[in-house]
This record gives C-alpha cells, structure tokens and sequence, in this order.
C-alpha cells in the first residue's frame, strides 16, 4: 500500500528565515521521489514537515489526500530514516526491528515473526540476536530500514541515509534501496546532496535551492534540459559560457561571447531576447576532440592547463582566451598523448547539446 | 628498573614531574585521609572503651561488645533486641531509600528538560537557578527550610492568613520538613548525573522511537531510561549514601521524638565519649551503604566504571 503527498504551498520559517519557501508538489504513490540540493538548501526541514517533526508555518502537507495538520509523527503513516539511522543500541536487531509492533502491543510471537520476514527481506536471516555495535555500516542501513518497514508505512522517508557509507557500499546500497522499493512497492522520498544517488534512484527529482522549488522532473529530463543556470551547475557538471544573445532561428541561438560566437539551443518558455546576458551551458561529456570526420556546428578554442585521471575517462583542464575555464572528458578509449599541457587545441559541440539559459547565479559546490 | 619505571606510558604521557604529583596526591588522599582512618575506626569498634592513658593495659581487649549493643542493647544479654538503635536504623534506611527515589522522580523530568527540550539559554538560565541556592551553606539552608515549615512558620502563617486553613499544620512535628530538607539538600547530586547522560542521548533516538509510533512514556521506558541508566545508579547511590550520612539537617529539622542514625553516632562519639561504639555504628552505616550501592549496580547490571563515567 503506498500513497501520494502533496506538498500545497508548504513553507517553513525560523525567525526570519524561510527554511522552505512556498514549495508546492505532488508525489505519486509508489514513486521513488528525491529532493536533490546543497546543504542547508531546506530538503531536510520539508522532510521532517512530512514526518511530522516540523509544522509548516504555511501551507498543508497531504497524504492521501489527507490534511496532516495536527497529527504527530507517530501517527502518520510515515516511516524516518535519519541520517545517522538512529538504531537503537541497546536492543537486539530483533528488537530494533520489532520496536513498533512492541509499541503497538503485538504479542512476542507475532513479533518474532514479523522481525524473522523483515531479516529475510534484507538478507540477514538468524542475525536477529545480535547487538547493533555488532553490525557492518552496510548491515546497519539495511535494519534501519526494515526496522521502518516493519509497520508496513504507506511512505518511507530517507535522510541522506547512505552517505556515512563508503564508495562502494554506497554504490551497492543503491541498486539495494531500488529493489526493495519495487518489492515492498509503497512511495520512497529521498533527500540526498548526492547528484549521483539521486539520478541512479529515483523516478523523479526535484531540485532545491535557498528553500526553492528549481526544478521539478524525471531525472534525465532534469539532466538534459535544466531550466535554471542552478539546476545546470547543480546536476552533473556543466561548463557556463558568458556572453549576449546575438540571433534567435527557431530554437538555435547565437550567443556572442568574448571568445567568439557559438550556437545553442533554446528551450521552450525560456524567455530570451536579443541582447539579453545570457549563459551558455554545455557539458564536458559533449565536448569532442578534433577529427577529421566530425562536423560539429561549434569550434571551442582552448588551451589546456592540466590533466587528470579517473579510470573510465580522462578529465582535461582547460581554459578559453578570455579566461573562462572549461573541462571536458574524453573516454579513456581514446589515445590523448599528443594532449600536453600548454597545447592549444579546437573542441567541437553540437548546438543541440548546449542549452541557453538567462544569467542568473550558479551552484557553487 | 627505575629507568623502566618512567618509561611507562603514565610518565610519558604527562611529563615526570606531573606524573610524580598525580601519585603522590593521589596515594596521599587514598592511604592517608581514606584507608587509615577507617582502619583505625575499623579496629577501634572491636575494642573496648577505654580512656586513652590506658590504651594497650588491661583493660582494652578486642571484643564484639558494641556490634552486640547496636542488637541487643546490652554487652552481655540476648534475651531483648535493642528496639531504639535498631528502630533508628531501620527508618533511616527506609527513609533515605524514599528520599532516593523521590529525588529521581523529581529531577528526571528536569534534566531531561534541560537536556533535550529546553533552548541554550533557558537551560543554562535553570541550570544557574539550580546551582545558586548551593553557595549557601547545608546548616543555614536546613535553618532557612525550618523557618518556613516551623508551626508559627512562613508557610503556616500564609496558609492560616488567607483562611485556606484554621490551624497551622504540624510539619515539623511530621518530618515532612526533614523530608523535604533531605530530598532538597543533595537534588544536585541527583541532577548533574541524570543531565550529563540524558544529555548524552543523540535526539534522533527520541524522535526515531517518536516516528514508529512509540508513546511518550513508552519512549522513555525503552530508550531515554535505558540510556540513562547508569547516570540514574550514580545519583542514586551519591544521594542515598550522603542522605543516610546526613547530620546537620535531620539536626535542624527532624521532629523532636525522631533520631536520624548519624545523630546516634555523633552522640555515641561526643556526648557519650565513646568511640568505639560510635566507630561500630559507623561501620555497620557503612556497610549498608556498600551493600545498597552493590544491590544499585546489580539490579540496573551496570559496572562501576559506567557510573564514574
């Protein structure tokens, strides 16, 4: 059984700080749904206004199209996952799992029971007598969140719950938190700073800044067409090229910059006209070497500052006549010894894998 | 071997001349002002009371006479228990075990207050309000609690004064005035342990327990109590050994036909002039205050170390 939430104009304010800011989105049931921002961008104050550890100064959260207000967190049906899971470290994991059935009255067999499934559904059977200091980080997280399933929650809620993790757990974790989503099929809502986590995971993102909705969509779209300079820098990286809108064909643009005219693409309602400041964003993975077969509609002359190896692709340093620096990757497939540093050389783009948005302030990370 | 001696980690860790300090004192304080004294009391309540310029004749002798006393009010006989001392004793007990636990009952939900709930600056507001009433001293604070319960007392003659009741009523005469000395003298003792490990306490425990449907009562049983069990044992046992200890406030409050057991030992000691027997009694209230201190850490199963911490 899973359930929609609806944030109607939630906002959250501290004094004079708005946490939250007039956030307004519906969550459908059974979607895996994740708030994407920088720290202190308020994904964790609209989180605990769903829990119900945070009223909203204005505005109403929903579930089922149920008006919350007034109700505590231990009668939403609602489960948290902190950050730090929060297990209990004086019970068993057993316990751990059962606290809610026992906070509930179930009888001690009944509650076994449910504690033997849930081990099951997180492949740890017959470790249910052990201490919690007796588990692995990544063992752990997979009570923490049986121990919120147990219940059988209409929404789960987690809290940057895999970040204390190592790369590789985390990575595990991933695919991991995915699978028992479909299997126990109830909403996910997922607060992450991780770009990365939040694209691998979820259905559908929305990006926060300053206690703002950016940017609402499914993850690709919210990659591909970012409809704030924000939302661009924020998701994946992205290379901003300044400069002044010179032509507008359709959905091509010209955008004259210091380092001479490039075309891009111009998505529908962004609102540009000619002359206007604008940046043009265009990402290092769409950034291509010379050759002598491409026929690209862009030519990005740069100067290459410094290299550096990631295993898979090659990153490159690099910067344009004006100053403005510029990073591309190139699949570590391709021979670039003749790349030196100091070396100038002409990068191609397509205009249609550049988008222009109007000036406005980046993420900064 | 001296060279290994201050090769040790204890001497490297805090140079020779702090280390040096640290055993001295702490061997000076331990031998000198703790196993000595007892000792010497330990050996002088076997013995019998003698003057001091006889020390050593005939007449001092090891004997059970003054634990035979504290039982059956005699040297000699055991046809009668001694129904005074032993009265004395059993009430002491048995109210410093009351004051014990209403003291807990008492400052749990302030320390959990200060600790969790309360902002900074209202905490250290209550924590100031707390400490401040102890600048002043045990004797003067007994005094000032007897002004206000004493039957022409503050209390009474508020309570008389606006008609809520006709006569004064006997608070001293019914202890409750020591009762309330008592459990007021050492709140501290009982306070700063239970704030130090609910304090402790990450939040998220409470609100994770709070988000699976626990009541508020039910989350303290399971998880802010359990937590805080061994700051409970540490106040537990520093109140109840100070309070079954107590001379001067049971002196200024407790009603005139009741006796506090120190009172029987400091008798014993200065107005009797005997201190064998006065050493005796003391041995037999340290004791219980072991045995109560042990039971403490067997029923709550935890170790000392967690207490000290």
């Amino acid at each position: 059984m899973s359930a929609d939430v609806e944030l109607s104009n939630v906002s959250v304010t501290f004094g004079s700080f708005f946490a939250a800011k007039n956030v307004s989105v519906k969550i459908e049931g059974g979607e895996f749904f994740s708030f994407l921002g920088p720290s202190g961008c308020g994904k964790t104050t609209l989180l605990r206004a769903i829990s119900g550890f945070q009223d909203p100064s204005e505005g109403k959260v929903l579930i089922d199209n149920k008006d919350m207000s007034g109700i505590g967190p231990n009668k939403r049906p609602t489960a948290l996952i902190f950050q730090n899971l929060a297990l209990f470290p004086l019970m068993t994991v057993s316990e751990n799992i059962a606290f809610s059935l026992e906070v509930r009255g179930v009888s001690k067999t009944d509650r076994q029971k449910r504690a033997d499934e849930l081990l099951e559904l997180i492949a740890l059977e017959g470790q249910g007598e052990k201490k919690v200091h007796q588990l692995s980080g990544g063992q752990k997280q997979r009570v923490a969140i049986a121990r919120a399933l147990a219940v059988e929650p209409k929404v789960l809620l987690l809290d940057e719950p895999l970040s204390a993790l190592d790369l590789k757990l985390r990575q595990r974790m991933r695919t991991e938190l995915r699978e028992i989503q479909k299997r126990v099929n109830i909403t996910f809502i997922y607060i992450t700073h991780d770009q990365g986590e939040a694209l691998t995971m979820s259905d559908r993102i929305a990006v926060m800044n300053e206690g703002e909705l950016e940017q609402v969509g499914p993850c690709d779209e919210v990659y591909n067409n970012p409809r704030t300079p924000f939302v661009a820098t924020f998701v994946g990286e992205n290379n901003p090229i300044y400069g002044r809108i010179k032509s507008i064909d359709g959905k091509t643009v010209e955008i004259d910059t210091p380092d001479g005219i490039f075309r891009s693409t111009i998505k529908d309602n962004t609102n540009l006209n000619i002359n206007d400041d604008a940046i043009a964003f265009v990402r290092p993975e769409s950034l291509f070497l010379p050759r002598s077969d491409d026929n690209f509609n862009n030519s990005l002359p740069v100067i290459i500052d410094s290299f550096e190896f990631e295993g898979n692709i090659k990153n490159f340093y690099a910067h344009l006549k004006s100053g403005t620096k510029i990073k591309f990757s190139v699949p570590n497939a391709i021979d670039t010894s003749h790349i030196k540093n100091g070396s100038s050389i002409n990068l191609g783009f397509d205009s249609q894998k550049s988008i222009i948005l109007p000036k406005a302030p980046l993420a900064i990370d | 071997m001296n060279s290994y001696f201050f090769t040790q980690p204890f001497f490297k860790k805090n140079g020779k001349a702090i280390a040096i300090y640290f055993l001295v004192a702490i061997i000076f304080w331990f031998v000198f002002l703790v196993i000595i004294p007892q000792l010497y009391m330990l050996d002088l309540s076997f013995r019998t009371n003698v003057p001091p310029l006889e020390r050593g004749g005939p007449k001092d002798f090891y004997t059970f006479e003054h634990y035979q006393h504290f039982v059956f009010g005699s040297k000699t006989a055991q046809d009668a228990f001694n129904f005074v001392d032993l009265g004395v004793f059993g009430r002491t007990i048995l109210v410093s075990i009351f004051v014990t636990l209403a003291n807990l009952a008492f400052c749990y939900p302030i320390a959990f207050y200060i600790a969790k709930i309360a902002n900074p600056s209202t905490a250290r507001l209550l924590i100031v309000s707390l400490i401040i009433p102890f600048w002043i001293n045990e004797l003067l604070r007994s005094f000032a609690l007897r002004i206000l319960f004493a039957n022409e007392g503050v209390i009474n003659n508020v309570l008389t004064g606006i008609g809520i009741i006709d006569q004064g009523i006997l608070f001293i005469t019914y202890d409750i005035g020591l009762y309330t000395g008592l459990i007021y003298a050492y709140i501290l003792l009982m306070m700063f342990p239970l704030y130090n490990a609910i304090e402790s306490l990450d939040v998220n425990q409470i609100e994770a327990a709070k988000d699976l449907g626990s009541s508020t009562f039910r989350t303290h049983w399971r998880v802010v109590i359990p937590h805080a069990k061994p700051g409970i044992v540490s106040g537990c046992t520093m109140v109840f050994m100070l309070t079954v200890g107590a001379l001067a406030t049971p002196v200024v409050l407790s009603s005139p036909n009741t006796l506090w057991f120190p009172q029987l030992i400091y008798q014993w000691f200065n107005m009797n002039d005997n201190w064998s027997r006065g050493s005796a009694y003391s041995i037999i209230l340290l004791i219980i205050s072991v045995i109560f201190v042990l039971t403490m850490m067997r029923i709550f199963k935890v170790r000392i170390g967690e207490i000290i911490k």
